[in-house]
């Protein structure tokens, strides 16, 4: 039977299946990536050391650096792997409704994906209006989520929160199952532990 | 050689057929179907509990919900038109608890699909819904109710010969309120 090991994967993915429950928000319009392998990189960064700059274009127009909030704000990064696809789709519009939890704790949230600002435009159009920054790790592609060590082997990012206090530190690191969308309360808990 | 390899084919053939077939069904539940059994968690606000009906801690089933009609939601605090219904689905449990003849005769109850405790309440808190909303975070409901998209809305008729059967199965949200609580009653015939 050993000679037919290699037949495991295809009944992992006759089996899995991602879970979410999609709002009539989007319509036919997302695509299903199925079950991907959980995480797909290797980190680059740990808890404790300084978290790698950037600046990248946002939906809004504007160019965003973390540096500008060296000092001044908490930063939660938010990578999310491909718009237009289930679990993505379903995790923003949520942050969207507690911007005054990331107030409490003097946080601001940044939305990243490797798509381009075109796409993000259109797709985060659909989730209302976001009270944060999204921004745009298409070009040079995902080299941020690149930096991080969180850019999988297709080119997507892997869904990932970050959390990185006032002094440019990285506090939390949750390279999260891509399948599956990281809790809330999981981000709240590493907020209230933060410096006041 | 070939013939292991043949049996090893069909044997996996056989298994992904059972695994699609025992998969969670496509269509939602229909009206004049019951409602697949399904197990909620019982709200921990005693309010919550005192409008259903219920009492204690656990789980319970739609069927024990002390009333003649249920309106179950099925939402999630990450999903951009539920947000943007939640006032309207406040109004709408004014326009029942308001009305002497219909208090009491039909409850809402919210299933946040993929959704923790924590974000139930956190959907609850933020548009001060007036009715309860369970945790699914699992999506073992949201499975059983055909993994619709949020908002869904079935109607549940509890005073009939069925148990608790599906009169009025819906996806999205209602525009008009009262032509809603309307068809809710005249659907579940309630009295």
């Amino acid at each position: 039977m050993k000679k037919y090991v290699f037949l495991l994967p295809l009944l992992f993915v006759l089996t899995a299946s991602g879970a979410s429950a999609l709002s009539d928000v989007y319509k036919e319009n997302i695509y299903q990536v199925g079950k991907l392998k959980p995480v797909d990189s290797v980190l680059k960064v740990k808890v404790g050391q300084k978290a790698p700059v950037f600046t990248l274009p946002a939906v809004s127009g504007k160019k965003v650096s973390l540096a500008d909030y060296r000092g001044k704000k908490n930063v939660v990064l938010s990578f999310v792997p491909a718009a237009w696809t289930p679990v993505c789709s379903d995790q923003w519009p949520g942050y969207n409704i507690v911007q005054d939890l990331f107030g409490e704790h003097d946080a601001v949230l940044l939305g990243i994906s490797v798509d381009n600002i075109p796409t993000l435009h259109s797709w985060t159009r659909q989730m209302g209006d976001l009270w944060f920054d999204v921004l745009s790790d298409f070009w040079p592609h995902g080299a941020v989520a690149s930096r991080y060590g969180i850019l999988r082997s297709d080119g997507t990012a892997e869904r990932a929160i970050i959390v990185i206090d006032k002094k440019g530190i990285l506090r939390y690191i949750d390279v999260h199952d891509v399948n599956e969308r990281p809790p809330l309360e999981s981000i709240v808990r590493e907020l209230e532990k933060l410096p006041k | 050689m070939q013939k292991k390899l043949f049996f090893v084919f069909v044997a996996v053939g056989i298994f992904a057929f059972l695994t699609a077939a025992s998969a969670s069904p496509l269509q939602p539940p229909q009206p004049g179907q019951s409602l697949p059994e399904m197990k909620l968690p019982k709200p921990a606000e005693g309010k919550d509990l005192r409008y259903l009906g219920l009492s204690g801690s656990g789980t319970f089933t739609v069927d024990q919900i002390k009333t003649q009609a249920v309106i179950l939601q099925v939402f999630s605090m990450y999903c951009p038109y539920c947000q943007k219904d939640a006032p309207n689905m406040n109004r709408f449990f004014g326009l029942i608890e308001n009305n002497p003849g219909l208090k009491g005769k039909i409850k809402i109850l919210g299933v946040g699909a993929g959704n923790s405790t924590f974000e139930v309440n956190t959907f609850k808190k933020k548009y001060q819904v007036p009715f309860p909303l369970v945790p699914d975070a699992d999506f073992s409901v949201h499975k059983l109710l055909g993994e619709v998209r949020t908002p869904y809305f079935i109607v549940v008729k509890l005073n009939g010969s069925k148990k608790a059967e599906v009169v009025y199965s819906r996806l999205g949200a209602h525009e008009n309120i009262e032509a809603f609580l309307a068809d809710v009653v005249r659907l579940a015939n309630v009295q």
